[in-house]
């Protein structure tokens, strides 16, 4: 059976492999708290784990010891659902490209490592404990603008309306995005740009979206900037850092819908 | 046999065809001015709760939504792969609603309810429309069309997908849809919150207790009716391709409030999982069925072969699948696939260093891709390495990130060594007992999507829970609540002073005071392992009333053991991942011994439900219609006390039949 042999024993997880790892994680009770790294040691690491089970092996650990455990968010374990966010040796989500903290295995790391995690440091991010923020601020981006305002039973027969199959992709690359706020992270001026961008632009490229376009891009980058995100001067890092490669042509086309929307707007 | 008295499923009367339509007009309507003072507590924003508190709120109820995860956006459905079903028919390949209905209540092995299936495949094309709509950018053909795939269990190509990420647009998509209310404040979300029970009033469920993650503190919510659409239970086995979080506990709560259980030992072994690589392991990956269109599964024809994969010659393995079932091949329905593949490694057969593995291969697919790129392009001469080089860019724009994900994984390449999979816990098909209104056995308690065990019978065609979490909250839910809401309009505000408030909220606060007070020697993420392992031995992939009896005991041993020796850190007064897991595994623990229970009641195999003492010559699952056509509706009387209804099942459309895929 593809089970873990529980009883032969328990104490055999992380036990399996021989790499030995000094972490120094971030240790902060609430999110008034001072806040601080604390260092650990890892022995018997294998490198077929993800880091989150490293995590895991270390908190089963300070628990034997009678020390709480480190929190942090995570949920899925597959790169989509976008919980999972450690600042992993400066880099968010750590060294790889294109791989989120959850995807990333300890293979990528040698025996002997000392390896640094962080949480999200930006304003807009709080942190709440440990290596978890607050990331509601982008879920109210969203509530400003990032849908088509259609009611349920309104929708004509999906197949009336083609979509050339390349605005379709680049709509979906955009909409890939898990909303991580890796990017927001690995901005020097925390700005939320390649998120807000990615939603203006997955729905700026289907006719659905066309309805509500200018108005959405004034109202989600209105609430952007609310939210204490930083302004974005084109250094690319958010792109670089991003687990789903969201790509920098989305903040030029969220520029030229914001300046279109300007130009239309009444305010101008 | 004949349906308990406390079980009324209200389906409608008329031809299978006219119930929905009729009853969905004559549905009893709640006027404007009412709704907005009506409140609706919807617990989870999966595809199930995001999709009917958006659609809720646009009616103009008041809607409060609850999810445990730091956002909306993050409810397990986002992790969905493959696809969705609807019988749109475009690829004019003889889909229709009765073929969908007929497929899923087959592919269920005659175990659903004729009139929720009907139902599920007349709105599945709404669906469709609907999401597009919204800006789901589903996959389309050069001519701008939407693109569709097949799925095991059927003969059509009915399933719509955004590339491997399906659940992930579609939950987007419904989340704008929720984000948008919760602009207009007309929906009122609470991220991280935790429902910890429900609360009952002169016998109607008049709210829940929550309990904030980040400050800890337990709050009361009253509504006039509550949903919970709080996704499935597969994580009771420790390893499944579930999220970390997701958990039984609302579910469970509501249980043990009056809510009948249906079917719980129905569960879905998924047959392409990656396979467990040791001890450390914290939850499987699934590599979507849809890979099963063009992925072949086989395994060596000698035991214990040794060699890799690709240096097996092609007369040397055995594709077990093509063999066995020539008819539907690699797309048999998952409970097949999964038992087939067991049957191999079980016998020897297996792959890989834990010899638990089968090859899922692709080089076929890629040649066949390759061929098919040259002569498109008119190219008569290309050399071998040009076409796998076409082949695999084909595979690559279908399946790139599973292919991705495989390679982060195992670090190895699937485009150049084959898949080593193996099956894995993937969903539930049983859940909260609901009738065809979506409402459990308390009155004003709903359940929506995984959650409820409505649609698909012992076993789930892949692509149709997506189906389902959406039908049910776009176009079902809207319409049946009004059948119940249209009598609280009198009601006025639910008040939270009521005692039954009061009382629930001591229960849940007594019992996190417990759990912390134990301070034990084993962590909650022990006692979750040792269950899991329990329930896979003894409740998984095969079953026998041996085992089954072994494992209640086993259980119950564990749920004392947990009871006085578990350790929780930290206290309940502020953020504690670690309180919430011993809260969600103590449920588990109480749900493992229910499903045993009615993993032994069921003296027949059906669906994923494969009891060993029952199965024909060739090894295929052997029903017992005569005496097991029915669903079993546990009631919870006790501790380790339930008492069985049964709800009789009624084929009067679908001549029932000894389920072939050959
Ligand atoms: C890896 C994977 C791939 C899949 N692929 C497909 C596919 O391709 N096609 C298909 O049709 N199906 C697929 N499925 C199945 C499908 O994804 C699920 O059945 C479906 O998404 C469940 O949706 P749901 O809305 O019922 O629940 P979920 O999406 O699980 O949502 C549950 C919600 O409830 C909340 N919740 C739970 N408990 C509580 C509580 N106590 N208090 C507050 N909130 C709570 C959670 O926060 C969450 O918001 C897949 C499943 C898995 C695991
Ligand atoms: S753009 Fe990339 S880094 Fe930013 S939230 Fe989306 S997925 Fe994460
Ligand atoms: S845990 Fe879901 S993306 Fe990492």
């Amino acid at each position: 059976m593809p089970h873990l042999k529980v009883e032969s024993d328990i104490k055999n997880i992380g036990m399996e492999g021989n790499m030995s790892l000094s972490l120094k994680v971030w240790r902060q009770s609430d999110k008034d708290a001072a806040g601080g790294f604390e260092d650990y040691k890892l022995a018997h690491v294998s490198p077929d784990m993800s880091f989150l089970e490293m995590f895991d092996v270390l908190n089963e650990q300070l628990i034997e010891e009678g020390k709480e455990p480190v929190s942090f968010d995570h949920d899925c374990r597959e790169g989509i659902c976008g919980a999972c966010s450690m600042y992993i040796n400066g880099r968010p989500h750590g060294p790889l490209r294109g791989v989120t903290t959850c995807q990333l295995h300890m293979r990528s790391f040698k025996d002997g490592d000392t390896i640094v995690v962080e949480p999200w440091r930006a304003s807009a991010f709080p942190v709440i404990k440990d290596l978890v923020v607050d990331r509601d601020a982008f879920d109210r981006v969203i509530s400003a603008g990032g849908f088509v305002s259609v009611n349920t039973g309104n929708a004509q027969d999906a197949n009336s309306l083609p979509i050339a199959k390349e605005s379709a992709d680049d709509a979906f690359a955009a909409a890939a995005c898990i909303g991580c706020g890796a990017c927001v992270a690995a901005c020097k001026n925390a700005s939320a740009m390649l998120f807000v961008s990615a939603k203006i632009s997955q729905l700026a490229l289907l006719p659905q979206g066309q309805a509500e376009r200018s108005i959405r891009a004034e109202k989600m980058v209105a609430q952007m900037d609310a939210e204490g995100f930083g302004a974005c001067t084109n250094t690319g890092a958010c792109s670089a850092e991003c687990p789903k490669e969201i790509s920098l042509e989305n903040i030029a086309r969220l520029n030229r819908e914001y300046i279109g929307a300007k130009f239309s707007s009444s305010a101008v | 046999m004949a349906t308990s008295s406390r079980l009324d499923a209200k389906i409608p009367q008329g031809s299978l065809e006219s119930k929905w339509s009729k009853y969905r007009s004559s549905v009893p309507l709640v006027n404007p001015a009412n709704k907005r003072n009506l409140e609706i507590i919807v617990v989870g924003t999966g595809l199930a709760g995001a999709s009917a508190a958006a659609t809720l709120a646009e009616l103009g109820y008041k809607v409060k939504a609850f999810c445990f995860q730091d956002s909306p956006r993050r409810a397990h459905s986002i992790a969905a792969q493959g696809g969705i079903n609807a019988a749109k028919n475009y690829q004019n390949d003889g889909d229709s609603v009765y073929r969908l209905f007929y497929d899923t209540i087959k592919g269920g092995d005659y175990r659903a309810r004729e009139a929720n299936v009907h139902r599920l495949a007349e709105v599945s094309g709404n669906i469709i429309d609907q999401c597009v709509a919204a800006g789901v950018p589903f996959a389309r053909e050069y001519g701008g069309l939407l693109s569709n795939r097949s799925f095991g269990g059927t003969q059509v190509q009915r399933t719509f997908y955004a590339a491997g990420q399906t659940g992930q647009q579609l939950l987007l998509g419904a989340y704008s849809g929720l984000q948008r209310q919760v602009g207009m404040g007309t929906i009122k979300m609470y991220n991280r919150h935790e429902m910890l029970d429900i609360v009952n009033i002169d016998g109607k469920c008049r709210g829940i207790i929550a309990r904030n993650l980040i400050t800890g503190e337990l709050e009361r919510h009253g509504g006039h009716a509550v949903l919970l659409c709080t996704g499935g239970y597969g994580n009771v086995f420790y390893l499944s391709t579930n999220a970390m979080g997701s958990n039984v506990t609302a579910a469970w709560k509501a249980h043990k409030r009056g809510a009948f259980f249906g079917n719980p030992c129905f569960t879905q072994i998924h047959p392409t999982c990656i396979p467990v690589s040791g001890e450390h392991q914290s939850k499987l990956t699934l590599m979507s069925e849809s890979l099963r269109n063009d992925g072949r599964i086989w395994v060596p024809k000698k035991q214990n072969d040794n060699r890799p994969g690709n240096e097996i010659p092609e007369a040397e393995r055995d594709y077990y699948l093509e063999r066995r079932y020539p008819a539907f091949g690699n797309l048999v329905p998952r409970d097949i696939a999964s038992r087939a593949a067991k049957e191999r490694c079980d016998a020897g057969y297996g792959v890989g260093t834990s010899k638990l593995a089968v090859y899922l291969d692709f080089a076929a697919a890629v040649e066949r891709y390759g061929r098919g790129e040259a002569s498109k392009n008119n190219i008569h001469n290309a050399s071998d390495v040009d076409i796998i080089t076409w082949g695999k860019a084909v595979v690559k724009e279908k399946y790139g990130n599973l292919f991705d994900m495989y390679k982060q994984i195992t670090g190895e390449d699937p485009y150049e060594v084959p898949m080593r999979i193996y099956p894995a816990v993937h969903y539930t098909m049983g859940g909260l007992w609901v009738d065809y209104n979506l409402m459990t056995t308390v009155p004003g308690l709903y359940s929506l999507g995984e959650a409820n065990f409505s649609d698909h019978g012992a076993n789930r065609l892949g692509a149709s829970a997506l189906m389902q979490g959406l039908a049910d909250g776009y176009f079902v839910i809207p319409y049946t609540i009004g059948a119940y809401l249209a009598s609280e309009i009198r009601t006025g505000k639910i008040s939270t002073d009521h005692e039954a408030f009061v009382k629930a909220e001591t229960e849940v606060r007594e019992r996190i005071e417990t759990l912390l007070r134990i301070q034990g020697k084993t962590s909650p993420e022990l006692f979750h392992r040792r269950l899991g392992k329990i329930m896979w031995d003894k409740c998984g992939m095969a079953r026998n009333a041996e085992g089954l009896k072994e494992a209640i005991q086993e259980i119950r041993q564990l749920r004392k053991d947990f009871w006085s020796d578990v350790k929780v850190m930290g206290n309940a007064t502020y953020f504690n991942p670690e309180l919430d897991k011993a809260n969600r595994v103590a449920d588990f623990i109480e749900l493992g011994e229910l499903m045993c229970l009615d993993a032994l009641d069921r003296n027949e195999s059906c669906g994923g439900h494969f009891r060993e003492e029952y199965q024909t010559e060739e090894g295929e699952a052997l029903r017992d219609d005569e005496n097991y056509m029915y669903v079993s509706a546990w009631e919870h009387k006790g501790p380790e006390d339930w008492e069985l209804h049964k709800e009789e099942l009624v084929y009067e459309n679908i001549k029932i039949a000894q389920r072939s895929y050959k």
